[in-house]
């Protein structure tokens, strides 16, 4: 019995049209193990995961629980064979209890009884030492709770094979002690836990084994125990991969923009920022590297105006030698200061561009206001269009075209060319180049250098290290909210970022 | 105070089992505007089916159990299949629930007016309206006991059968909402159907059962109004019920049993209009409006208070597309 895995991979392989996600992955995890999964965005964790609690199916490749073939093509098969997933976004109704949230869906002939089920959710409580209320209703819940009603609810319906995609993320660190306790217990009652993370000092405190994966592929599966953060960076990040980004040397380089201790906290309580400092310098580019998610749109938007902070300050000081604090105006002030925020998120057309309006229109959003009569003036908006079209060689028929029929990369071209047209002293682009093929990427880095030459503050949120390191001349790192470190873009290792990244400082990276 | 206690009781049932059908329905995420239409199609599918009956057998052979049987189930038909069309359109295809539900409400009336029409010329009746007296008489029969009571027996046992079977729908309905394992699943549809999808119920199922269902005890709704307070059809002789009935889910914050006292409440409202003597016709309108005012009221309260059991359901009004995350 102790030979055989509670669940094991073999040769996985999942395709999202010509993305390969997962390459040939196999994995085990016995029982009584906390198993980590340790990768980037985008190495495929997540969708690995997803089929193995039926979210997804695989191409190719066997997988075994307790020993035995199974195929899983829905989470209810997952369920069957006592594998519950517990998602990043909650599957939970509002109005209802935690108690009814947990029986939800389960038919197993018994007269329906909520204090039966109350009675069963309390003994799940108590054996692993949740602490949570079955009546509570979930909308008066913190996302701590939520995430407790999420677990139960996997445990209720008798899970043996428990995955956490990323539980900590929302998490404070008082909480994530306290899930670290529970899912200890749960260890220690035999049950097997995959936790999907990329915090390396959680991989180390809490899991028996981790599992790297890189770009879909499985790198390795180390011992807790006998591996250091070191080791662990470099099999996540892997070696560096020169890109030829044409680089300048930065000059006439003043303070633009000087950020000092600034915090603030979302809508659900969790510090989002804290105390983040930094400057960054016109003629200069300055990456911002850290996993998606640890803050960095909030920093952005802070800059902007759009993210309310709890303290700190925000100087800008013009090319002309005047001071301003930032965080005492409004989005369009900042505007009218210079500072643009060309900002990227995961849906390229959500912010900043509407996709059913053409080229010129788009233009207008940011022009609009300065008209002075009850007409809209399309001629100026017109002749930039033209322009950004012409320069950035946008492909598009015309500049009547809507911009969503536009591909990725010129929906980026047409959204950084009007921000740029509007000659920013400090450019924020953030994942400018997500989604975009390599030619389109490289427009997309000249056109950011151009700008550093021509004395303007960069500001370059990025993903891909090898990218921030080709690209930038200083590079900070930010990992839930705080600046983990500063490091010259000339000189630093991937290692080096890589280690920040994931929750070291600099100092213990060294 | 008989009168007028009897009177509103006859006037809330029709809204009672509207309101008690939509709320069936809008729990299940489905806001179903088409509800006057298929009242209106309730009532005349009853009337068709009595009036054929009655003029197959003849006057003086009707035995009573078959013409109630045949009159509820010619209702149950008209009413299931104008459900149908909702959900179909609705669940199935997704169009907008507006759209549908008011289109159904205008071919329900058409329907409704075009068979009325007709029967009353197929049957030679003299007037417009069709009589329904030889059936409808059974409907009106109250329970034997009640006029040895009293007052007890006036006030509460003076009705026919379908005002209890409407009070005894609504109490179940509600029982079946917030104590049975169907009534939750339904509830969680209608309020994520993304989270119930994923706990494995069957979305599409609860949708279209719920929607049928409400379509159902609403068309009673009609049913009575025809058989049990008039006892004849005439066109267009319903009036603005089925909006009253909607109107009512939301005064009753969407649960059935304070939809049985808030349409006692309606049709005391609506009472005090035709009771109260000496009043100018304009007057009388303005008590017409205050069934709306105390719904418009209830929702101020509710929104200032805030408090989310007392919201529709979430996901009232939106279509549900498993692929669209």
């Amino acid at each position: 019995m102790d030979n055989t895995y509670a669940i094991e991979l073999k040769n996985i392989s999942k395709r999202f049209g010509t993305v390969l996600a997962n390459n040939n992955v196999n994995l085990s995890v016995k029982r009584g193990e906390i198993m980590a999964i340790l990768g980037e965005n985008g190495s495929g964790k997540t969708t690995l995961m997803n089929m193995i609690s039926g979210i997804y199916y695989p191409d190719e490749g066997q997988i075994f629980v307790n020993g035995e073939e199974v195929t899983i093509t829905s989470p209810k098969d997952a369920f069957n064979y006592s594998i519950g997933m517990i998602h990043q976004h909650f599957k939970l109704v509002d109005v209802f209890s935690a108690t009814e949230n947990i029986v939800l869906g389960i038919n197993d002939g018994k007269r329906y009884k909520l204090s039966e089920a109350r009675r069963q959710v309390l003994e799940i409580t108590e054996k692993y030492g949740f602490d949570i209320s079955p009546d509570k209703k979930i909308y008066e819940m913190s996302v701590s709770e939520k995430q407790t009603v999420e677990i139960i609810k996997v445990l209720y319906r008798g899970a043996d094979i428990l995955i956490l995609d990323e539980p900590t993320a929302v998490l404070t660190p008082q909480e994530i002690d306290k899930l670290f306790a529970v899912l200890r217990r749960m260890r220690d009652d035999g049950k097997s836990i995959i936790i999907i993370t990329h915090k390396m000092n959680e991989v180390l405190s809490l899991s028996d084994r981790v599992a790297v994966l890189r770009k879909g592929e499985h790198i390795a599966t180390v011992e807790t125990a006998s591996t250091s953060v070191s080791e662990l960076t470099e099999l996540m990040v892997g070696k560096k991969i020169s890109l030829n980004i044409n680089r300048t040397d930065p000059h006439d380089t003043s303070d633009r923009l000087v950020v000092s201790n600034i915090s603030s906290v979302n809508s659900e309580g969790v510090t989002v920022l804290d105390k983040v400092s930094f400057t960054a310098r016109s003629g200069e580019i300055l990456g911002i590297a850290g996993i998606a998610g640890s803050g960095q749109k909030e920093l952005l938007e802070a800059i902007a105006g759009l993210q309310p902070l709890t303290e700190g300050e925000i100087k800008y000081n013009s090319p002309e030698g005047e001071s301003f604090n930032l965080r005492k105006r409004t989005p369009e002030q900042i505007r009218e200061l210079g500072v643009r925020l060309s900002f990227v998120p995961e849906d390229r057309l959500g912010m900043g561009l509407v996709g059913s309006m053409d080229i010129i229109d788009n233009m207008m959003l940011r022009s609009y206001k300065k008209g002075h009569s009850i007409f809209l003036n399309r001629k100026s908006p017109k002749k930039l269009a033209e322009e950004i079209v012409d320069e950035l060689e946008v492909a598009t028929p015309d500049v009547k075209t809507p911009v969503r029929k536009l591909s990725g990369g010129n929906v980026q071209k047409v959204l950084v060319g009007r921000e740029i047209a509007a000659k920013p002293k400090v450019l924020m682009a953030a994942y400018p180049v997500r989604g975009l093929d390599i030619n389109s990427s490289y427009t997309i880095y000249n056109l950011l250098n151009e700008q550093k030459d021509n004395g303007v503050a960069v500001i370059f949120v990025g993903e891909d290290l090898d990218v921030l390191l080709d690209l930038c001349d200083r590079i900070i790192v930010i990992a839930s909210g705080k600046i983990t470190g500063e490091v010259d873009g000339r000189h630093a290792t991937k290692e080096e970022v890589g280690v920040m990244m994931t929750g070291n400082t600099q100092k213990e990276a060294n | 105070m008989t009168v007028f206690i009897q009177g509103a009781i006859r006037q809330a049932m029709p809204l009672l089992f509207g309101a008690t059908g939509e709320i069936l329905t809008e729990k299940s995420g489905n806001l179903n505007l088409g509800i006057p239409g298929i009242m209106y199609v309730g009532a005349i599918s009853g009337v068709i089916g009595a009036t054929i009956y009655e003029h197959t057998v003849g006057a003086e052979a009707i035995v009573p159990a078959l013409a109630v049987s045949i009159t509820l189930l010619a209702s149950f038909i008209g009413s299931l299949l104008m459900g149908l069309i909702y959900s179909f359109l609705v669940i199935s295809l997704r169009a907008n629930q507006n759209v549908t539900g008011l289109a159904l409400t205008t071919f329900g009336i058409g329907i409704g007016n075009f068979f009325g029409g007709s029967l009353t010329k197929i049957i030679g009746s003299q007037t417009a309206n069709i009589s329904l007296g030889n059936i409808s008489k059974y409907f009106k029969m109250t329970p034997p006991i009640a006029d040895k009571l009293g007052w007890f027996g006036d006030w509460f046992l003076s009705y026919g059968f379908l005002t209890y079977v409407g009070i005894i729908v609504a109490i179940i309905a509600g029982y079946v909402l917030k104590r049975t394992r169907v009534g939750l699943h339904l509830r969680a549809v209608g309020e994520n159907p993304a989270t119930a999808d994923a706990t494995g119920v069957n979305v599409t199922k609860y949708k279209y059962v719920a929607t049928c269902t409400g379509s159902v005890i609403a068309g009673l709704g009609g049913l009575y109004y025809v058989f049990e307070y008039t006892g004849n059809w005439s066109n267009n002789g319903f009036g603005d019920r089925g909006w009253l009935a909607i109107a009512l889910v939301i005064f009753a914050l969407w649960k059935p049993v304070i939809a049985i006292i808030g349409s006692i409440l309606f049709g005391a409202l609506y009472m005090l209009g035709i009771t109260t003597t000496g009043i100018s016709r304009e007057l009388k309108e303005v008590y017409e409006l205050l069934p709306y005012l105390a719904t418009i009221f209830i929702l101020i309260i509710t929104s200032i208070r805030n408090k989310k059991e007392n919201h529709p359901p979430a996901s009232l009004g939106l279509s549900y597309f498993r692929e669209e995350r």
